[in-house]
């Protein structure tokens, strides 16, 4: 399944244009707020009609402004995940859950009603309203209700920023399953980078409007021209393996040969997860560093060093692991003499990697 | 009954009939227009909101006169339906119909209000599941608003109780024919003695009336926690 977008939008001050393909798995759009992310899904969804443009899944016509084509939203077949959840507060759970499947049909495929009560884990919530649930149960409900309707595509906009935080860990591996166990494609609206590095097959990012860049996950967040939400937010997606857990409650991983030790990741030995690292929780030496608390030192070789605004610096470093992305100041930077093919080990903390930011692969 | 005399009974029964028809007749209309007004645009709509309102804020003997203009056996819709063997003017009909007319901003307002409670987002999650314009009406909106319709029935159904100007004008106050309760007062107090049955119709008047406005508080309040919680 290839979802294409291609469309142009007045949105007051700024003008929405974008273009992209999307392949099978999660695709993410990426970008601040007010960059124009809810307008697309919108539009992908029949919400929003855009002054020009035409949107396809898999050569399905959504809408075409040129050829007077427009499907209405009940004709288009999708499934969507709102930031509020929107369930319909006169019915309860179970009703809420059968809405779409009954406008979809009964038989034929997709998942069954008992797989994905199963799957969400609101087996005892069938009888209860909306209103006798908390957010983070409203929320899968709304999970439920949009893959129960027999989607050709997912739709999600912000699900997660309701949230607080550990309502956020809760629901963010649903997530997962959704991309590893359904074969449903699915377009997920974030400005969270923890979000995009768990759950990202491809991601596209957006600024004031525009499709800034595009690509595979891992490609894109390590590239440090893509920084929508700040320097702040950066940081590399890595791929790792859990190599075994110790007594001490730390899990070693193993990615690409170099050991990395985290606090407790849940999964068997073999396990392959996700693993996103701060930019601003690397720190750089030139010397392979002793005597320091920090478990987890990677050697590797500087691709590249970019001044960000202020005093920082991004600098990439191709690892073993992946590419890794470090923030220092622009004085440390000139003082270590980081230059482009230097040689230097990157030294990242253990209990920084926050558990939102790892995920099982 | 014993303690009703005849005449004031059957002004009585009469009225219930009246407001009966009134309000059923009225409510799908009542529903469409509070709709129009509250979730489309379209030219005029300042104009249609204003006539709807207007039996509100004119004299009700000025309505029952031009519904008697309009719907009287010489006016252009009274003489057209005259041909199909419906009479208004001084019948019954003529009372529902006026009543009708005066309970409708009553009623329409009750309804527009619950409508614009009725989070639009929520039927739009319904149009992206599936549901048509048609089933999204039925299926999420009509349930969400139904207390508020149930509240503004009551509401036109205590109206048309009491419905006096615009009926004596249109369809006279006839005993047995178009003597609703209000007119029956009237025309009781209007004659030496009469005051004993003018009082007893009184009190009836204020037990529906109180009732009416009870019920539909109750069911506005059930409104209210209904929607809550979403």
């Amino acid at each position: 399944m290839t979802l294409s977008v291609a469309m142009r939008h007045g949105l007051g001050r700024l003008t929405l244009d974008v273009a992209f393909e999307a392949p099978p798995g999660v695709t993410v759009l990426f970008g601040r707020s007010g960059s124009g992310k809810t307008s697309v899904v919108n539009a992908v969804a029949g919400l929003l009609r855009p002054e020009r443009g035409r949107v396809a899944v898999d050569g399905w016509e959504l809408f075409d402004t040129d050829a007077r084509r427009w499907l209405p939203p009940h004709r288009r077949r999708l499934g969507y995940i709102f930031q509020e959840g929107r369930l319909f507060p006169h019915m309860t759970v179970k009703q809420n859950l059968g809405y779409g499947r009954w406008f979809a049909g009964r038989g034929g495929p997709g998942e069954s009603m008992d797989r994905v009560v199963e799957m969400l884990g609101v087996g005892h919530l069938l009888s209860r309203h909306p209103r006798d649930l908390s957010g983070g149960e409203k929320q899968r409900v709304a999970i439920g209700r949009a893959l129960l309707a027999r989607p050709r595509l997912l739709l999600a906009d912000e699900p997660l920023a309701a949230l607080d935080e550990a309502r956020k860990a809760e629901i963010l591996p649903y997530f997962e399953r959704l991309r590893d166990e359904v074969s449903v494609p699915v377009l997920y609206v974030t400005h969270s980078a923890a979000e995009v590095a768990r759950l990202a097959t491809t991601v596209v990012v957006l600024e004031e409007g525009r499709v800034m860049r595009q690509g595979p996950a891992g490609e894109v967040l390590a590239d440090p021209d893509v920084m929508p939400t700040g320097v702040r937010a950066a940081g590399a997606l890595l791929l790792a393996r859990i190599a075994r857990h110790h007594a001490d409650g730390l899990t070693e991983l193993d990615a690409g040969g170099v050991p990395l030790f985290l606090p407790h990741v849940a999964g068997a030995p073999g396990r392959e997860v996700r693993l996103r690292i701060a930019a601003h929780d690397v720190i750089l030496s030139r010397g392979r560093p002793e005597g320091l608390s920090a478990l987890n030192v990677l050697p590797g070789r500087v691709v590249a060093l970019r001044p960000g605004e202020g005093p920082g610096a991004l600098v990439s470093l191709d690892t073993a692991a992946g590419t890794v992305l470090a923030r220092v100041t622009r004085r440390s930077a000139k003082a270590m003499g980081l230059a482009p093919g230097v040689e230097c080990f990157a030294v990242v903390k253990t209990v920084a990697t926050a558990p939102a930011d790892v995920g099982g692969f | 009954m014993g303690w009703l005399g005849p005449q004031e009974w059957q002004a009585v029964a009469l009225s219930l009939k009246v407001s009966f028809w009134a309000t059923l007749v009225g409510l799908p209309l009542g529903v469409f227009t509070a709709y129009a007004l509250a979730r489309w645009r379209f030219p005029g709509k300042q104009v249609v909101n204003g006539l709807v309102h207007l039996p509100l804020i004119l004299p009700p003997v000025v309505t029952g006169y031009l519904l008697l203009v309009t719907f009287g056996t010489t006016g252009p819709v009274g003489a057209f339906l005259q041909k199909l063997g419906i009479v208004l003017a001084f019948n019954w009909t003529g009372a529902a119909l006026a009543a009708g007319v005066m309970a409708f901003p009553l009623m329409v307002r009750a309804i527009r209000l619950s409508i614009e409670a009725v989070d639009p987002k929520l039927e739009d999650a319904a149009a992206v599941l599936g549901a048509s314009r048609g089933w999204v009406f039925a299926t999420v909106t009509l349930p969400l608003i139904l207390p508020g319709v149930l509240a503004g029935a009551i509401l036109a159904f205590a109206k048309a109780m009491g419905e006096f100007g615009a009926t004596i004008t249109f369809v006279s106050n006839i005993p047995g024919q178009t003597q609703t309760l209000p007119s029956a007062v009237y025309a009781f107090l209007q004659v030496p003695g009469g005051e004993g049955s003018a009082m007893r119709l009184v009190v009836v008047s204020v037990v529906i009336a109180m009732g009416a406005l009870l019920l539909s508080e109750m069911v506005a309040r059930r409104a209210a926690s209904r929607v809550a919680g979403a």
